[in-house]
């Protein structure tokens, strides 16, 4: 067959170019909200309820160089690392059984049905009862609350997968583990990889919650440790700094770690639009 | 490379059992109405080197029984051999074309897909895989896009990787379900007659299933009519080299012919 000739492309003006991406719409709004959060806090002028980003910035900058709050982060996103790679990795463990045999697709069904409605946290006095007051406890609920999401995500995206392609893979002698890792991983990329998103999300709600209640009498306790300490001592700027510091961890994971994933997985293979 | 015809199949053996045998070949599966019977005691055999073309409308079974022949699907009555083995699984020495573009792994990059199917297929290392990988991209005419990912490509460029993927393997048979059947009506012209140079060129055997009368004629040296609900084998025709030009007299009469024997209505459309 004659070659195809490859594509001729132009390089997109200067001027188009410099506003193509995302990062600057979502500084101008982030400011946006800043203003407002400052105007409003002046306004109120009750900084027991709401104390303005200036002081709140202050109490943040003053926490960090103290040492208090990047070890309080540390020690939470040590547990919160630890039970979301525990969690995610049972969730590889129970799909891929699930992919494989009907036995193991009506367990998995069954089970995420039953412990996906479940808060993680009310399994907390079952987990405090199990192991005790401490870290273990804690992995315990998160491993929960990252678990049926992931897995519900991944056992959709292994269904979804097209039948052609499942067959192109057979085609080739693939079967049982190498298939599932092979074929439907990466086929069902865009839903592993929007269920580890959900799953991280809720391994932070629930692991701020968790210390919220019993982080009283942890040694050492994490985040969500810092905002309730400061909350009892009335120091309110403290406590806005601390759900500051979940937000902005937040940000970071999602806008460097998951943007990044997404744009060297999904977006470059054609599977999501950028 | 070696691209010389495999001349074993070539030569008519009346001993050794045929390339491929369909014996008394019945296809039914279960749906939410009762039992469908696809396909009904159906039985042919493919020696090498032919190109046998299943031919007819839409349900009359023919992918049905391709996927079968592919060992994708059971067949609920009789059996289908391959080199005299009973056919029991999906394998490399049966590469399929399929219809739908979604054939190629998207994360995989024009040459990756089929590097990898050889480095899966046949157990070729990876350089040498690649060897082989570039050499039929090119021969498909795709040397240009071989880092290109498949979202990027046309429908007719996908197929053409997926074509070179089967061939490159250099399966005992190639099974086409409709490969063209999405593509625009010029474009479907150019695959039919490169996939034919292709097939002599190398050779192949073939089976390959079409509801286009004037595609089967153009690729095949057999046609099998199926009659639909369920298939059964209606009537066969040799395709002779002169009647596969389009535009002469013999193409023409053995499109008519096909038409009136075949489809009860012979003002019915099938294209």
């Amino acid at each position: 067959m004659s070659d195809i000739a490859a594509p001729k492309l132009l390089r997109a003006p200067a001027s188009q170019r410099a506003f193509a991406g995302t990062p600057w719409r979502r500084a101008v709004i982030l400011a946006g909200f800043a203003l407002i959060w400052e105007l409003y806090a002046r306004w109120l002028d009750n900084p027991l309820l709401l104390p303005t980003m200036g002081a709140t910035l202050s109490a943040l900058w003053s926490a960090i160089l103290s040492g208090e709050l990047p070890d309080r982060t540390l020690t939470s996103l040590r547990v919160l690392t630890t039970g979301y790679a525990i969690g995610v990795a049972v969730a590889a463990i129970l799909t891929t059984l699930a992919a494989l045999s009907r036995w193991g697709n009506e367990a998995l069904g069954l089970l995420t049905s039953m412990f996906n409605p479940l808060p993680a946290i009310a399994l907390l006095p079952v987990a405090l009862l199990w192991f005790g007051v401490g870290t273990p406890s804690l992995i315990f609920v998160i491993v929960h609350s990252v678990l049926w999401p992931v897995a519900l995500a991944c056992h959709g995206g292994f269904l979804a997968v097209p039948p052609t392609l499942r067959m192109a893979g057979r085609n080739l002698g693939l079967s049982g583990g190498r298939f599932v890792v092979e074929i439907l991983v990466p086929a069902a990329f865009p839903q592993i990889l929007s269920g580890l998103r959900i799953g991280w999300a809720f391994a932070w709600r629930t692991l701020i919650a968790a210390e919220l209640v019993f982080g009283v009498s942890a040694r050492s306790g994490g985040l969500g440790w810092f905002i309730y300490t400061s909350r009892a001592q009335l120091e309110t700027a403290s406590v806005f700094a601390g759900l500051l510091t979940v937000i902005l961890i937040g940000l970071v994971v999602e806008g460097v770690i998951f943007r990044t994933l997404t744009r060297i997985t999904v977006q470059r293979w054609g599977q999501e639009q950028a | 490379m070696n691209v010389a015809p495999r001349l074993a199949g070539l030569v008519g053996d009346a001993v050794s059992p045929p390339l491929l045998a369909l014996d008394h070949v019945s296809i039914s599966y279960p749906t939410r109405d009762g039992i469908l019977t696809a396909v009904e005691d159906v039985s042919f055999t493919l020696s090498a080197g032919e190109r046998l073309v299943l031919l007819g409308p839409s349900g009359c079974g023919k992918s049905t029984l391709l996927r079968t022949v592919g060992g994708f699907l059971k067949p609920s009555a009789g059996e289908i051999r391959l080199h005299g083995k009973r056919i029991v699984a999906p394998g490399p020495d049966r590469m399929t074309v399929f219809q739908e573009f979604d054939q190629l792994l998207p994360w995989r990059t024009v040459l990756g897909n089929v590097r990898y199917a050889l480095e899966r297929g046949k157990s070729l290392p990876r350089g040498q895989a690649e060897e082989v990988a570039r050499h039929w991209l090119t021969r498909v005419g795709l040397k240009n896009f071989v880092d290109a990912f498949p979202h990027t490509l046309s429908g007719g460029m996908k197929q053409r990787v997926a074509i070179a993927r089967a061939f490159a393997l250099e399966p005992a048979l190639l099974l086409m379900d409709e490969p063209f059947a999405a593509l625009d009506a010029l474009t479907r012209r150019q695959m039919q007659d490169e996939l034919l140079k292709l097939c002599e060129e190398t050779g192949s055997t073939a089976l390959f299933v079409t509801h286009g009368i004037d595609e089967a004629i153009r690729v095949g040296t057999r046609i099998i009519a199926l009659t639909p609900h369920p298939g059964r084998l209606a009537a066969s025709f040799d395709v002779l080299p002169e009647s596969r030009v389009r535009g002469t007299a013999q193409f023409a009469e053995l499109e008519r012919q096909i038409q009136q024997s075949v489809f009860a209505d012979p003002e019915a459309e099938y294209v």
